[in-house]
């Protein structure tokens, strides 16, 4: 058990930004603490390191009591999300800042500077100041620095949240890479459910202060736990008074068996989809559904703007009811 | 394209620059120069470069100007000192009566000097002083003689460096700092590689204006000095003294110096600036 939180309560003035947060986060892992803004997932990760004293309860790490230890002595690697790079130092420089201050051996530091620009790929950036590196290199760069220490604990905060799209895709993907090579434990926050789908073993999602749901990404978005964790995990509509994926909805022209009936009232194309708002007849269920199917289906079913159609869940579909 | 965007001129941006032209020919440049022909040229005593040079190396000119860098000198360390503490305490704490703090920190921007020097006199003198006893006793001397002097200086020109300092610290934040802890540093040698470093030409651009300033104070450094030949009489001093012995042009001479000292610490603080620019 490599992080172990118990009882975590901590406030700013009358806000409860977190309340009894009991978390075991394990070893190797990657884990993402997902959840809206202002949901405490930052919080959480602040304590962790030590960058926030909780109010009360107790945060181990790999079996050490770390609670009352401040964040210089937690030996935990911490990444912002606007990187805080030292700016008037080169990239080898701020990588070796952890090194530097714990007096190693200045061989062992080149040494180790040099792999740690190896593994981030920015060797030939090493002379380089940050101002003159791109978004994803600075965090790159950040990264590297905070693994330089050799971490117990990884933690990344909102890591790409300041990246436009493509870096932020390009990056998740070599993070879940590099931690495939380093297998350092890893915990980092996003609000971004497709980065934690995608690259999490574990996903934790957090709202209002408190843990909603723990699990792998497959068991949250297969067996949501409540209304929010399946609302947070993707679009949802309601079809007749049950929360369901867009996209697990079946559309048919014909007449059938059906949970709502009526004309397609909106059609929007992205890229590859097409999201449909059907306004359904029923006067007891009036709020439009959406509905997400692919272009080829849309023509294979031979939809168009207006049209009269039947909607039920598919066969398997994830629904809530409330 | 840069041309496109810049306004054209009518006949009211003519008559605005013609304005602050003169205004400032008037005001600034006129005058100073005057000061600088009548330094090399003064009325009725041999004028250029030699007879100048005479008049600043004569003993009293020399005690003067060795006296007021003296002061300078101490009165912008201890500036930079408390002017980096208390820009820290300003921005990276809170506290009650920070803002009230705050406000204090520009007291010396808004009193009259000469209103700081009869302060410090009511205050330290040994005779009129609130502990003047407890000074007389011990023998220690702050009024009417060096570290009186640098007190004024002090007090007059504290504000210089917190003004710079704070808005840059205030920019970067603190995500560097938490950084470097969290990476193993304590709070000195956070403060050392990383604050610092980051303030460092806020720091340089305070100092120099600190300096220029301590170097032409003369309403506190007045009332709390003797003013005396060879006994606390500074640059600023010196020429007041010798403006009122009818000896112009040694004045003249002192003013002059004093003039460069002003272009040379604008000169500085012109090449500083960019530099700061680029480095965020």
């Amino acid at each position: 058990m490599s992080i172990e939180v118990v009882g975590v309560h901590k406030s700013f003035g009358d806000f409860a930004a977190l309340t009894d947060i009991n978390l075991t986060v394990p070893a190797g892992q990657l884990t993402a603490l997902l959840g809206p803004s202002g949901g405490g997932k930052s919080t959480l990760l602040r304590v962790i390191a030590g960058l926030e004293d909780a109010d009360s309860g107790s945060v181990e790490i790999e079996g050490v009591d770390a609670t009352s230890l401040p964040a210089q002595k937690r030996n935990v690697g911490f990444v912002f999300q606007h990187y805080a790079a030292f700016k008037h130092m080169t990239v080898r420089k701020n990588i070796a800042f952890g090194l530097e201050i714990r007096k190693r051996p200045k061989a062992e530091i080149t040494a180790k500077v040099e792999e740690l620009l190896e593994l981030v790929h920015l060797t030939q950036f090493a002379e380089r100041k940050p101002s003159q590196l791109s978004g994803g290199q600075r965090q790159r760069m950040a990264l590297a620095r905070a693994l330089a220490i050799e971490p117990s604990v990884l933690l990344l905060d909102e890591p790409f949240g300041a990246l436009d799209a493509k870096v932020r895709k390009e990056l998740r993907d070599w993070l879940r890479r590099l931690h495939d090579e380093v297998h350092v434990t890893t915990v980092f926050v996003t609000h971004d459910q497709e980065e934690a789908l995608e690259v999490a073993d574990t996903i934790v999602v957090i709202n209002d202060g408190r843990i909603e749901q723990v699990g792998t990404p497959d068991d949250l978005y297969d067996k949501p736990a409540s209304e929010f964790v399946l609302s947070f995990l993707g679009p949802v509509t309601r079809l007749g008074g049950q929360l369901i994926r867009p996209h697990d909805i079946e559309i048919s022209r014909y007449e059938q068996a059906a949970t709502a009936t009526g004309p397609i009232t909106r059609w929007t194309r992205v890229g590859f989809e097409v999201r449909l708002e059907v306004t359904p007849d029923d006067v007891l269920h009036p709020e439009p559904v959406q509905v997400v199917v692919t272009r080829a289906e849309a023509t294979a079913l031979g939809l168009h703007p207006g049209d009269q159609v039947w909607l039920r869940p598919q066969v398997g579909a994830q629904t809530v009811s409330s | 394209m840069a041309s496109r965007t810049r306004q054209r001129t009518g006949p009211a941006g003519l008559t605005a620059r013609l304005v602050v032209v003169v205004y400032l020919f008037l005001l600034v440049a006129w005058p100073v120069s005057v000061v600088v022909q009548r330094a090399f040229d003064p009325v009725g005593q041999p004028g250029g470069v030699g007879a100048l040079w005479e008049r600043l190396s004569a003993p009293d000119a020399v005690y003067a100007f060795y006296l007021t860098l003296t002061v300078a000198f101490w009165a912008v360390v201890v500036n930079t000192i408390f002017g980096v503490g208390i820009s820290l305490l300003l921005v990276r704490q809170r506290f009650r009566g920070r803002r009230a703090l705050s406000v204090l920190v520009d007291l010396p921007m808004s009193v009259s000097p000469v209103v700081v020097g009869l302060a410090l006199v009511l205050t330290y003198s040994t005779g009129l002083g609130w502990f003047g006893s407890i000074l007389s006793e011990t023998g220690v001397r702050i009024i009417g003689s060096t570290p009186g002097l640098i007190m004024a200086t002090a007090f007059v020109s504290l504000p210089l460096v917190i003004r710079e300092v704070v808005p840059v610290l205030e920019e970067v934040g603190t995500d560097a700092e938490v950084a470097a802890r969290s990476l193993g540093a304590n709070a000195r040698q956070t403060f050392w590689r990383i604050t610092l470093p980051t303030i460092k030409w806020a720091v340089v651009y305070g100092v120099v204006l600190s300096a220029a300033r301590a170097i032409g104070e003369y309403g506190a450094v007045r009332i709390v000095s003797r003013g005396a030949e060879f006994n606390g009489e500074t640059a600023t001093l010196l020429i007041q003294n010798e403006y009122q012995a009818f000896d112009e042009a040694a004045a003249y001479a002192a003013a002059f110096v004093l003039v460069m000292a002003a272009l040379l610490a604008l000169v500085v603080v012109t090449v500083v600036r960019p530099q700061e620019g680029s480095e965020s």
